[in-house]
């Protein structure tokens, strides 16, 4: 969607102009911040929360240090990007744990925000850690809220605790009372979603909130929401004095502005990530990631820790030492090919590449031109592979008959490779090289 | 009640505040760059989004030069008129039986709550429904929907979590075929637009209705929050490449959001906006009508 996308592409291009011209003026800050600006609206932060945050930013841009910079540009970057971090705070996912259990964790937030897929989440991942958790059914409106809960409870291997449509606070209550008994050292209470707005439900979140005194309230949010998150968060932390939030649905391509609003608003932590349908898709929350996120300039951190995990370090290490060597083959690229398959969906990888961001269609990173590409580096004999130069015009017919493919074909990969080559040999951020060699791959 | 008065009531909260911010907005002054700067920040904080906001007010000054207009207040109006212009084209047609509608959405949008509101709607309406519980993915899916079923005493087909979604919609249809039903309506698991893999269960889906269900009038019904911000528009970007949507419900107008996102995806988008949520209940669901729609917010 061209509304969407180019976005840091507008930003870089506003910030090398900048670059170019060496020094920058108050005038030049002012339009780049209006860049920011727009930045921070399409990813839906709060149009106060952006204005103040810019007005911030400008005040520490327009100053002598920015002025007699060498590189301005990079420096307004840091800058914005610093000042993003900044806000939203640490990389606290700490919960609170009681000095006498069992801790008590109440969640809270509108309908449809995850909060009960969230419960199963914290359960397992608090399970992981030796505790024994009680999840207690606290929403008594939603039809079959209760036995989702109960499913849920079960897939995480936890106790569950319902007691029909009592008055929640009732059910919270019964519950500690029987996790005492049981041994349960943590109780996490699911409500049900509810508007911010609706003064008789907040109501049974504060009797709730009264009757077993929470260590945490934590107000669930989806990162998809819009303007409306501060009035939101506002609402929830007046009414219950909230402890934290967490953010649902990273795993989508939000740009999430909502994470900054509600921090500006209620300056509680943001504590977790959800980030998938599954019970073990939770994440702390990290702010830098979020700041380039909200930016648009992609999550090269996620990126870097993703690709560690998967990929085969010896091997790249040879493959490194290949290109500083100058001896880049087919294999080698081959290796790579694999490599990124290993790495798992590649649209959601891709998609974390800065500029990227808005660009990537499934059709961009096509499985099945992966694979034609695997049979072509494949149908090339072994001195071919390790020595590209030998491949003639009608040696590239013979190896697009082995694969089952078109001389097209055969050319548009020789091509990539080459340029391939070249940019892993011009790339200078180390690590990035280390798994791309450059972003053309496709 | 009508639309407007229903609409009126369930966005009441989110008209006080809206209506206030309009109050300092449209005054006895002259129209100057304040008057569209505050504009700007009423529009944008409704989520209608930085590029449409600007289309909105490009064409507000053009027109108000036209007509030589000299005080904000009368701006007002003519502020109206482009947006009930440019939601006008989304006015969607009536129904034709039998129909088939599938409803589909990310998560926790609304989506089966929003079925079961049209389950009763259209069995007050007086037509035969059968309801496809095709959420196999979701805990608790099929009960959630079955409670609908019960309250609108409409037959469902349901299958176990885990099981085929494609076998669920194959066994509703034969079922209202054999019922001689009026409408199918296919509840789907909520999936993030992005999943290029979630989208083939929707494509299969699309192939069974089509081959098993041809005569009937297939609706492709994406479900938005009303909360949403911009990426809104990503969902039925990416919804509409996979599957060819062909009609809107915006959820959730209840509460203190505004939907502007609306106004974005009427203006890049061929979609008809069919239903509005404003609640939880049976009743909660209303017809779209754009000027009464843009009456409501104002
Ligand atoms: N206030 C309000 N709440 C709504 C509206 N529509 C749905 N909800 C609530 O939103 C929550 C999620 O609704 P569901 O119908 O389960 O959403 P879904 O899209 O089917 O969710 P998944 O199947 O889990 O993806 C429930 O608590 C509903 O009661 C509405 O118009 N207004
Ligand atoms: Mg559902």
């Amino acid at each position: 969607m061209a509304m969407f996308s180019g976005l840091s592409e507008r930003i870089n291009h506003i910030f090398s102009k900048l670059t170019k011209r060496g020094k920058l003026t108050e005038l030049e800050i002012k339009q780049a911040m209006r860049e920011v600006r727009v930045a921070l609206l399409e990813a839906d932060v709060n149009f106060l929360v952006a204005k103040d945050f810019i007005n911030k930013v400008s005040e520490k841009a327009v100053g002598e240090q920015i002025l007699t910079s060498l590189t301005p540009g990079q420096q307004v970057i840091k800058i914005v990007n610093d000042e993003l971090i900044d806000l939203m705070g640490s990389s606290n996912s700490k919960l609170e744990i009681a000095s006498k259990p069992p801790t008590i964790i109440m969640m809270c937030g509108l309908q449809g925000a995850g909060k009960t897929t969230m419960c199963g989440k914290l359960g397992l991942m608090l399970r992981k850690q030796g505790k024994k958790p009680m999840l207690v059914a606290g929403d008594i409106y939603r039809p079959a809220a209760i036995n989702q809960l109960k499913i849920v409870a079960g897939n995480a291997g936890v106790d569950f605790f319902e007691k029909g449509t009592i008055s929640p606070d009732k059910i919270a209550t019964e519950a500690i009372e029987l996790a005492k008994k049981k041994g349960n050292d943590v109780v996490i209470i699911d409500t049900a979603g509810r508007l911010q707005i609706n003064a008789e439900l907040m109501d049974e979140l504060v009797r709730i909130k009264k009757a077993v005194n929470p260590h945490e309230i934590l107000l669930t949010v989806d990162s998809m929401t819009g303007q409306e998150a501060v009035n939101v968060a506002k609402e929830f932390d007046e009414k219950l004095d909230i402890t934290g939030t967490i953010l649902t649905k990273l795993d989508g391509d939000t740009r999430g502005g909502a994470a900054l609003s509600i921090k500006a608003i209620t300056g509680k932590p943001i504590k977790f990530s959800g980030t998938g349908e599954k019970l073990a898709d939770i994440e702390p929350f990290y702010p830098d990631r979020m700041a380039s996120r909200i930016l648009g300039m992609g999550d090269v951190l996620t990126l870097i820790e993703k690709a560690q995990e998967n990929i085969d370090q010896e091997q790249m290490k040879k493959l490194e030492e290949n290109l500083r060597k100058n001896t880049f083959t087919f294999d080698d690229f081959l290796v790579q090919f694999e490599q990124l398959s290993k790495m798992g969906d590649l649209t959601s990888i891709l998609s974390m590449i800065p500029g990227m961001g808005a660009k990537i269609r499934p059709e961009d990173v096509d499985e099945s031109r992966l694979k034609a590409y695997k049979a072509i580096i494949q149908s090339m004999t072994p001195k071919e592979r390790a020595n590209p130069d030998l491949i003639k015009a009608s040696h590239r017919k013979r190896i697009a008959k082995g694969s089952g493919t078109t001389i097209q074909e055969v050319n548009a990969l020789i091509k990539q490779f080459e340029q391939t080559k070249l940019m892993m040999k011009n790339q200078n951020n180390p690590q990035l090289r280390k798994m791309f060699g450059g972003r053309k791959f496709f | 009640m009508g639309f407007f008065s229903r609409l009126f009531d369930g966005m009441k909260k989110t008209k006080k505040s809206f209506s206030e911010k309009l109050k300092y907005v449209f005054t006895g002054n002259e129209i100057d760059s304040d008057f569209y700067e505050e504009l700007e920040y009423v529009l944008i904080s409704s989520d209608i989004g930085e590029q449409t906001t600007e289309y909105i007010i490009d064409e507000l000054k053009d027109r108000a030069k036209e007509k030589k207009l000299k005080k904000t207040e009368d701006c007002r109006e003519l502020l109206k008129e482009i947006m009930v212009e440019i939601l006008s084209t989304t006015q969607p047609k009536e129904l034709s039986y039998p129909c088939v509608i599938m409803v589909l959405g990310v998560n926790g949008v609304g989506k089966t709550t929003t079925l079961g509101k049209l389950a009763k709607k259209f069995t007050d309406e007086g037509k035969k429904v059968v309801l496809a519980a095709a959420d196999t993915f979701r805990a608790a899916a099929s009960d959630q929907l079955e409670v609908w079923a019960n309250k609108s005493k409409v037959k469902i087909v349901t299958n176990e979590q885990g099981a085929d979604s494609g076998a669920v919609v194959y066994d509703a249809i034969a079922s209202a075929k054999a019922k001689n039903a009026d409408i199918v309506l296919i509840d789907t698991a909520g999936r993030l637009h992005n999943k290029a893999i979630l989208m083939e269960e929707l494509k299969k889906i699309n192939r069974i209705v089509s081959k098993e269900f041809g005569e009937a009038e297939y609706h492709k019904m994406i479900v938005v929050d009303g909360t949403t911000g911009q990426n809104a528009v990503n969902q039925v970007e990416l919804f509409n490449e996979a599957v060819e949507l062909t009609d809107i419900t915006i959820t959730k107008l209840d509460g203190s959001s505004k939907g502007g996102f609306l106004l974005s995806l009427a203006k890049d988008f061929d979609l008809a906006i069919r239903y509005v949520g404003v609640g939880e209940s049976e009743k909660d669901l209303l017809d779209f009508d754009a000027k009464e729609f843009v009456d409501a917010i104002f």
